[in-house]
């Protein structure tokens, strides 16, 4: 279940940058694996109280979001989608290894403490039944779920929301609007980022952090494929079922489909059903 | 500068545009024809590599750059190709109406394996016929994912993680998967390969596909079947990459899963990329890119202060600064700027920056109603 809740919360990231920008972001893994460096090295390395480093982390994680975006993105603005793609893939390569090379971070594996403890805790009295989850879990999902109302309210009650879902649509007919559309865009890349971070941070007390944790970041494609690209609710259940049908298939099935039940749920949804549970279906007009 | 008078329409479509193509591809030939008797046995053996891995992005460019079908897990076909190779030439394999198990000679398995490779693509590339982009491209991604698992977990087939030893091949006495025999055998089939791309795009099939990556709707309204083209596009490349997969068998002389994981996949695409997207040429140069950039930074690690030299996470950076900068800079990569300076050359002095210059454009939403 929780590791479900970070697969949500990476598709989440997916999907807001698929969502306003149409490009999927191959990075999106290192971006958490950044976030929870950064975190990292606040709490463990300077010692800061685990809130305080928390908010640090995915604080900067917003401005380094921006900065890619700036940097990488904006003189392919416009270009083909697989060019776009490709571009986060490069800059994937990167992040990885620069991580690698920071001093103090290195290619080790390390660990944060948290106020949290991994003691499994009753949710509902003995008398009722058993229903045992460890607070790490419990913080994982608390979190998911206030981020994913919070970024639902943003796209679609606020004006910078609605800008970024418009300017999605329709690049030039955006401009026309009046809506800066290279400085949304730089935005939610540093939302995303943000979410990103929050996800590595929540993540780090179960996996570990290293610098191939990024690879979590493979495993929600399913994850936003099944629940549709470009909806923030399907990114969530989709998360879930993901994690739901990984942790069931290692129970029930020979080892080995663990690694892979997500991957062929997502082919299965790709053939039945391209446009995922909660995706609009649509063609193309000439 | 050159004046091409066309007075045939055949001068179209003809391989050759001009006579200048036979003096240069001809000397081409002609020094990777005498590279071996000049050559170390450790340069055959990098120039054999280059071909094969040539040869496999060929088989991507087909897809990827002639019918703008993205695909991020040709490793994949390229493990098929490989594992098909090793099993078919080492104990044998039980046939019906056999008493003893088979085991095929290369000049059989070698086609089997491209053919088991190019029905793989088939497999994937009927049920994602209706995907585009970027759907296509993670359904190729899932694939991969799959098959590489199935290469581990396989055990009586492909001995999982232990590895599986390539049997080498022999015609008569000699050694026909090392040095000099092995070179002309990969670079045969690399030529092979490479005139059946070019007759293949230029004869109607090849033409479809590019009308296809050009623009889905319009070649459906031109009288291309999509379904058709696109999984004959799939299955080629497929095949190519499988036949590569099988040289690679024996070059690396053993097989584990990991010389074939998603990190292949992208290789295969950064060479695609950054060789320049949308010709033969640029598989060619791409290949040439992939190989070098490990040997180049080696050579330069060496003239560095060994604090930044001993850095492990180096070679991940730069190739992916590289495959970045080439976008930005130069979408049609290596080939395109050989374009360039040839055109500055056959344009000198009136050439025009401009030529070349991207032209401006906006994005729309393929998902719009």
């Amino acid at each position: 279940m929780s590791i479900g809740c970070i697969y949500a919360l990476v598709a989440l990231g997916f999907v807001l940058i698929y969502k306003a920008t149409e490009v999927v972001n191959f990075a999106q893994g290192e971006l958490m694996m950044l976030g929870a460096f950064l975190a990292y090295t606040f709490i463990s390395i300077l010692g800061w109280n685990y809130w305080a480093g928390a908010a640090a982390a995915i604080f900067c994680m917003f401005f380094v979001g921006n900065f890619v975006d700036r940097i990488f993105l904006r003189p392919v603005l416009g270009q083909p989608q697989f060019s776009i793609v490709m571009v986060t893939i490069g800059f994937g390569y990167m992040a990885r290894s620069a991580a690698g090379m920071v001093p103090g971070w290195g290619t080790e594996t390390y660990a944060i403490s948290t106020p949290f403890s991994s003691e499994g805790m009753s949710l509902v009295p003995e008398s009722v039944g058993s229903l045992v989850i460890s607070q790490t879990d419990l913080s994982v999902i608390i979190a998911t779920i206030i981020l994913c109302a919070v970024l639902y309210a943003f796209f679609t009650h606020t004006r910078l929301g609605v800008a970024m879902q418009a300017s999605s649509q329709n690049q030039l007919a955006a401009y026309y609007m009046g809506i800066p559309v290279k400085a949304v865009f730089s935005m939610i890349w540093g939302i995303s980022a943000a979410v990103a971070a929050a996800a590595g941070i929540l993540l780090a007390p179960t996996t570990l952090i290293d610098t191939s944790m990024g690879f979590i970041g493979l495993k929600a494609f399913p994850a936003a494929v099944l629940g549709g690209f470009g909806s923030i609710p399907g990114a969530v259940v989709g998360g879930l079922i993901i994690g739901i049908i990984e942790t069931l298939a290692g129970f029930y099935l020979p080892p080995g489909f663990k690694n892979v039940a997500a991957y062929v749920v997502l082919l299965v949804v790709l053939v039945v059903r391209p446009q995922g549970l909660f995706g609009q279906k649509t063609g193309k007009r000439v | 500068m050159r004046f091409l008078f066309k007075t045939d329409y055949d001068q179209d479509i003809r391989i050759a545009k001009h006579s200048g193509y036979y003096w240069s591809y001809g000397l081409l030939l002609l020094i990777v024809f005498a590279a071996p008797f000049f050559l170390e046995g450790y340069y055959i053996g990098q120039m054999t590599q280059l071909y094969i891995i040539a040869m496999a992005g060929v088989g991507l460019m087909l897809l990827a750059g002639y019918t703008g079908l993205v695909s991020l897990g040709h490793a994949a076909f390229f493990g098929i190709g490989a594992y098909t190779e090793a099993v078919l030439t080492s104990n044998g394999v039980p046939l019906p109406f056999m008493d003893e198990p088979v085991v095929f000679p290369f000049f059989l398995s070698m086609p089997l394996a491209a053919i088991f490779a190019a029905l793989a693509g088939v497999a994937i590339g009927v049920p994602v016929l209706r995907l585009t982009g970027i759907y296509l491209a993670i359904a190729t991604f899932a694939f991969a994912l799959v098959i590489e698992e199935i290469l581990s977990r396989w055990e009586s087939v492909t001995n999982g993680y232990t590895g599986l030893l390539v049997e080498s091949l022999y015609v008569g006495d000699l050694e026909l998967t090392d040095g000099a025999p092995f070179y002309f055998l990969c670079l045969g089939l690399l030529i092979v390969v490479l005139l059946m791309s070019i007759n293949l795009l230029r004869s109607p099939t090849g033409r479809a596909m590019m009308a296809i990556r050009d623009s889905e709707i319009s070649a459906q309204s031109m009288g291309v079947n999509l379904a058709r083209v696109k999984t004959t596009a799939f299955a080629l490349s497929a095949g190519v990459t499988g036949l590569a997969g099988a040289l690679f068998a024996h070059k690396l002389g053993f097989l584990s899963p990991e010389s074939f994981t998603v990190f292949q996949s992208l290789e295969l695409l950064v060479l695609v990329v950054v060789g320049g997207i949308g010709s033969l040429h640029g598989a060619i140069f791409g290949a040439i890119f992939v190989l070098a950039l490990p040997q180049g930074l080696a050579i330069l690690k060496d003239y560095l202060p060994t604090s930044i030299a001993e850095t492990p996470g180096m070679e991940p950076f730069i190739f992916g600064l590289i495959l970045v900068l080439v976008i930005i800079f130069e979408p049609y990569g290596i080939y395109g700027r050989w374009l360039k300076i040839k055109h500055y050359f056959q344009m000198f002095p009136v050439y025009k920056k401009a030529t070349f210059k991207r032209q401006k454009a906006y994005m729309k939403s393929e998902r719009l109603k």
